[in-house]
């Protein structure tokens, strides 16, 4: 049993502001919802099953469904933070596969530039032994960094490359919240905000929203749009399991990208693009590394030089500008990772950022927090 | 300079499979949880094992000494600077905690510190460490 082939992206849309002041957060959804099935080319009655995550206002999906008017015979609400959308379009595709639904809604919204934010600060087990620590996702993705810098010697300049990569494409994105071109001293020069984490190595905060449509591929031949099949996906949770082994230079998708690009029958070397969640630079660099674009330990040195830099460098990523500067809707990048993934295998990114050819993509998310629990997906995308 | 916590702790919340690890902090003991089956230690303690699923887990002090694995000093928000670390204990299970009585610019990788509880605003004290004294 393989999702492979079984299901295929037929819309994709992202709001197009980075401050909404004027749409209440469940209208912010409808909104991203309405912009995906037009996108698809499916109305509103085609839904048959809907997806959402702990920035859904209410319990869980149902909610939603009641306030969106959908008649629905799937849910799923699993909720692992910003990759959670990464998930909703694997579980959608399996679902599919199963036959439980044929066309499914995932969306995303949320104003924590227009409304108190209220930061899950969840009740987890462990709470209890961390919340006085003083941690945030600033100093816990710190730490990461402090140890990766340890092991291996990378250094603030290589991280810097990567913002400096995002700010390279942002600039085409007339959307984006930050298009300056920055240099990599622009980046170790700004203030330290966790050491070694300097305020341009962190992503920006802004309201927004998105959504998704997954259908079967029966539906997703009868539309007009470009053919996105799911070839692969994969998921994993790490924590620091009861003290022992604990590995901050290794995120879960050590695990979650080995399964999907064996699930796509790919490797990281025929990824023409690649979507990296983008919390913080350090996100970035543990992710290549255990996707596998590189060793473990070699992601500063493959950073370096423009080398995620779309158009000259060997793997261009986040080509709208990603989370370090176009937007990071209610503090969650995963469903913005999918959408310009989709863009860049439909041909319609920003023309300068646009990678030729480009037929097959990868999309990594880290949701929770890295240093403490943190759970990975892993999508392979392909256009057909 | 250095980086002694000043803001407010919030009082950890016990539940009934951890009271015991906070009663022995009020006494100024580090405890963590060790398994009868496979002979693991862990924390944050749980009254199963995480590695082989056993109950049989009981409570053992540790030393409360150890080295830092990792460690990031907040500079910007309220009650700043303090060094958010990681403490691999003597034991072996590691400890998300502060480094407190230190001078963060020199402190590193490697450094052996040991326990310090810090008093909670109407709690029972929490497991900070701070360098071993040379
Ligand atoms: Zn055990």
């Amino acid at each position: 049993m393989t999702i492979r082939n079984k299901a295929y992206i037929a819309g994709a849309w992202e709001h197009p502001l980075r401050v909404i002041p004027d749409l209440s957060t469940p209208e912010l959804h409808a909104t991203c919802a309405a912009g995906a099935l037009a996108d698809a080319g499916l109305s509103h009655s085609d839904v048959d099953g809907y997806f959402c995550a702990g920035d859904a206002p209410g319990n869980g999906a149902t909610n939603m469904v009641d306030y969106l008017g959908l008649k629905v015979k799937h849910l799923d609400s699993t909720e692992t933070g910003g990759s959670s959308y990464i998930i909703h379009v694997a579980h959608a595709a399996a679902a599919i596969a199963a036959g439980k639904c044929s066309v499914a809604l995932i969306t995303l919204a949320g104003r924590p530039k227009s409304e108190r934010f209220n930061a899950f600060r969840g009740g987890g087990p462990d709470e209890q032994f961390e919340w006085w620590t003083g941690y945030s996702t600033s100093n816990a993705y710190g730490m990461c960094a402090a140890r990766h810098m340890h092991e291996y010697g990378t250094t603030s300049e290589q991280l810097a490359w990567i913002k400096v990569a995002a700010s390279h494409h942002a600039q085409h994105n007339p959307n984006a919240m930050l298009r300056d071109v920055v240099t990599v001293e622009d980046v170790v020069n700004s203030p330290m905000i966790a050491d070694p984490l300097h305020r341009l190595d962190c992503c920006v905060v802004s309201d927004g929203g998105g959504a998704l449509v997954v259908v079967s591929p029966e539906i997703a031949r009868s539309l007009s749009r470009p053919l996105v099949a799911v070839r692969g996906a994969g998921e994993a949770v790490q924590g620091h399991g009861g003290g022992r082994g604990l590995d901050l230079t290794v995120t879960a998708t050590s695990q979650s990208a080995p399964r999907a690009f064996a699930e796509a029958g790919v490797t990281p070397a025929d990824v023409k693009y690649a979507s990296i969640y983008d919390s913080f630079t350090i996100t970035v660099l543990l992710q290549l590394e255990d996707m596998g674009f590189c060793a473990k330990g070699e992601g500063g040195r493959f950073v370096a030089d423009g080398n995620l830099i779309a158009g000259t460098g060997r793997l261009p990523f986040n080509t709208d500008g990603g989370g370090l500067c176009n937007n990071h809707p209610t503090n969650r990048g995963g469903i913005t990772k999918v959408i310009e993934a989709v863009r860049q295998l439909r041909g319609e990114a920003n023309a300068p950022v646009q990678v030729p050819d480009c037929d097959l993509a990868a999309v990594n998310g880290i949701g929770g927090i890295l240093g403490l629990r943190h759970a990975a997906a892993t999508l392979v995308l392909e256009r057909q | 300079m250095a980086a002694v916590p000043s803001r407010p702790l919030p009082a950890p919340q016990p539940s009934v499979e951890t009271q015991p690890f906070w009663d022995a902090a009020a006494e100024g003991r580090l405890t963590i949880k060790r398994c009868g089956s496979c002979n693991e230690p862990h924390y944050p303690p749980r009254g199963r094992c995480p590695f082989c699923f056993s109950d049989a887990t009981t409570w053992e002090n540790s030393k409360g000494e150890g080295a830092i694995y990792s460690l990031s000093t907040m500079r910007r928000g309220p009650n700043t600077p303090y060094v958010l670390a990681y403490v691999t204990l003597d034991e072996g299970p590691a400890v998300m905690t502060n480094i407190i009585d230190c001078d963060p610019d020199t402190l590193a990788i490697g450094d052996r510190v040991e326990v310090a509880f810090t008093p909670t605003e109407g709690g029972p004290p929490v497991p900070f460490f701070k360098p071993v004294a040379r």
